[in-house]
């Protein structure tokens, strides 16, 4: 696996980056636990499916690429829309299914949108994104862009044709995208080794001739590391590259799931959970001196914060006006 | 004017649009090196380079994604299905992606993309590679559907899906590549959702589209000369957004109407035919409305079963003369 050697040749900058990540990485932990509750109230509909224990995934691949980059993910992108930028407030008013959501309330928790940011959707069919992500690279080449595209979906979508078919595709074509495997390691209730025969999804790289990195997912450095070397590949030589990353979530599949029970055990999610990207990154931060416990906590705050103010936003927002119904069906 | 066959009617649609536009490219199976499996984009690679005419493995799903995935970067995919058989593959992108993305984003982003191939059945290909799928793909909001049944309407019904914002379905015919008309050259667009009188009549409506309009238009032959009737062919030209002023107004004047198609008779184009009849032409109506459709059954291989399985314009004439009470 890669490790966690940052390039410091700016001290400074390095120590602000890590900083940052870190105040993204909690954002999303809090964002997170106030949806959950949000849920539980009944303020969110449909399937909600949480990012918490993935933080560092979403917060450093999302640090490393350029604001002209596109990002496409699937239907567990609360927290990549959150490391990209989009509002708080407009992510969970979108979650509410309000007007000023970033999808108008059209999309909900699942298709998370904001074109400007090049946030190209969360899509809600396991791994039907993934081809996308290909159509947004081929467009980059097409123009002669030296933007990359990072494609985000789950180990379970490894085992659908559409995977198979883009990387082959992205390979023959040379298009500069980052395809970014989220090893979570259950497919909703499913464990990966029931339904894989090869479990190292980075394997499947060599069938499509493709660079690839395994990298540990619970350390955001090392993210952020990979996806920088994945990024220079797409930016110079249009090559894609596979990133298996491997992550653990701690909640449940969706909010209507157990946290554990027949698929994993209470054990396996407690040791998992020790290893927490957050504390991670936060407990190094200690250690050079960067940030005191003081200072943790006036930033923990400052987040909670904005993700209470996203609840109060959302809550107070308005819905979509009943004319809303059938405009966007065809653009003019 | 031209006389052109319905695939060189094709081919200059694109060509032209590729001129007047760099952001369209063809992608497909055997666009490029080998010229189009119909020859659809024969001298295309040639002009265009294969940067713009891209051939691609037999991946239905992942090439038809990957156009949708340009459309979302403002590029304006032509995708080449082989056949629309084929494209079944496909339908994931076409539905869950290319139509729905404007809607969940609230607007954020429009999907310029066309999908095109040959629909229905040839000759004897037997029941996988002889399937409609008019109705299926009508079915989808966000999705716009033509079938061209001339090559004037193919080149004037393409040009227009090209420069359309929205996911274009254009349903062509394996039996149609070779016929040839009259077709005006350059700027020619036939505008989507708009219905077509190919022969004006006063006695009956024969609704159709595609590959039915010849069969219609043989059909109203034949009773001219044997009946006496006048019978007027309606050609939909797009299904989605269906012209129904245009299907009204016929069968206002004309009191009666056959609805043909080759597609399977359950939930078919038929039936959403025969629904804006009885909303907007029910007092004008002298008789139920008849539909003639494929046999409901998968296509049958041998040739006289396969003849008996399509909309003929003998079972036309038949339905004619039932809606006229001359039987």
């Amino acid at each position: 696996m890669a490790t966690a050697t940052a390039q410091t040749t700016d001290a400074p900058a390095q120590r602000e980056l890590e900083r940052r990540m870190l105040r993204q990485m909690l954002l999303i932990r809090h964002f997170e636990e106030k949806a959950a509750e949000a849920y539980a109230l009944g303020k969110i509909g449909g399937f909600c499916h949480l990012y918490i224990g993935q933080e560092a995934v979403a917060v450093g691949a999302l640090s490393a690429l350029r604001d002209d980059d596109y990002v496409i993910s699937s239907y567990r992108e609360h927290g990549q829309a959150l490391a990209r930028g989009v509002p708080a407030n407009a992510v969970m008013a979108e979650l509410f299914g309000k007007a000023t959501g970033c999808s108008k309330g059209k999309g909900g928790s699942m298709h998370l949108f904001d074109a400007g940011r090049r946030f190209m959707g969360g899509h809600g069919i396991v791994g039907g994104h993934i081809p996308l992500a290909a159509g947004l690279g081929f467009a980059i080449r097409y123009k002669g862009g030296d933007q990359v595209c990072i494609c985000y979906f789950g180990e379970a979508a490894v085992n659908i044709g559409a995977f198979h078919e883009t990387l082959n595709m992205a390979s023959v074509y040379k298009l500069p995208v980052i395809f970014l495997c989220e090893n979570n390691r259950y497919g909703m209730g499913t464990a990966f080794e029931r339904v894989a025969a090869v479990t190292d999804v980075v394997e499947h790289a060599c069938s499509y001739d493709m660079a690839a990195e395994l990298v540990n997912g619970m350390d955001v450095l090392a993210v952020y590391e990979a996806t920088r070397r994945a990024a220079e590949r797409g930016r110079k030589g249009g090559r894609p590259t596979l990133l298996e990353v491997r992550t653990y979530r701690f909640m449940g599949h969706s909010m209507s799931d157990p946290l554990h029970g027949v698929y994993r055990t209470k054990e396996e999610v407690e040791e998992q959970r020790k290893r927490d990207p957050i504390s991670q990154l936060a407990g190094k931060l200690k250690e050079e001196g960067v940030l005191d416990q003081a200072g943790l906590d006036a930033l923990d705050a400052e987040v909670r914060a904005e993700a209470e103010e996203a609840v109060r936003f959302a809550d107070r927002s308005p819905d979509p006006d009943p004319a809303e119904l059938t405009t966007h069906v065809l653009a003019d | 004017m031209a006389t052109l066959t319905y695939r060189d009617a094709l081919n200059q649609a694109l060509r032209e649009e590729m001129q007047r536009d760099p952001n369209v490219f063809l992608m497909g199976e055997e666009v490029g090196v080998y010229q189009g499996a119909y020859k659809v984009s024969r001298g295309l690679l040639e002009e265009f380079g294969p940067m713009r005419i891209v051939d691609t493995p037999i991946a239905e799903l992942g090439f038809a994604g990957i156009g949708v995935g340009a459309a979302m970067a403002g590029l304006r995919p032509v995708i080449e299905f082989m056949t629309w058989n084929f494209a079944v593959l496909a339908l994931d992108q076409i539905v869950n992606s290319a139509a729905k993305i404007l809607y969940e984003s609230g607007g954020q982003i429009p999907i310029p993309i066309v999908f095109r191939g040959p629909n229905g059945a040839a000759l004897q290909l037997a029941a996988q590679h002889s399937q409609a799928w008019d109705s299926w793909l009508s079915h989808i909001p966000g999705l716009k559907v033509v079938a061209p049944a001339t090559p004037a309407d193919a080149k004037g019904l393409l040009k227009a899906a090209i420069r359309d914002n929205n996911p274009v379905i254009v349903l062509e015919g394996e039996m149609l590549y070779n016929l040839k008309g009259a077709v005006p050259e350059g700027e020619h667009i036939v505008p989507i959702g708009r219905a077509d009188v190919k022969r004006p009549g006063r006695d009956v409506t024969f609704v159709c589209h595609s590959k039915t309009v010849a069969v219609a238009l043989k059909a109203a032959e034949q009773l001219a000369e044997h009946e006496g009737v006048s019978a007027e062919v309606l050609d939909l030209r797009s299904l989605r957004p269906l012209d129904e002023e245009a299907i009204v107004g016929s069968v206002a004047r004309t009191n009666r109407a056959v609805v043909i198609e080759e597609g399977w008779p359950h939930a078919g184009i038929g039936a959403q035919v025969v629904d804006v009849i009885q909303r907007g032409a029910f007092d004008q109506l002298d008789a139920p409305v008849l539909r003639v459709t494929q046999a409901d059954v998968p296509m049958p291989y041998n040739k006289q079963l396969e003849r008996l399985a399509k909309p003929s314009p003998d079972r036309v004439v038949a339905a004619a003369r039932r809606v006229l009470y001359l039987d």
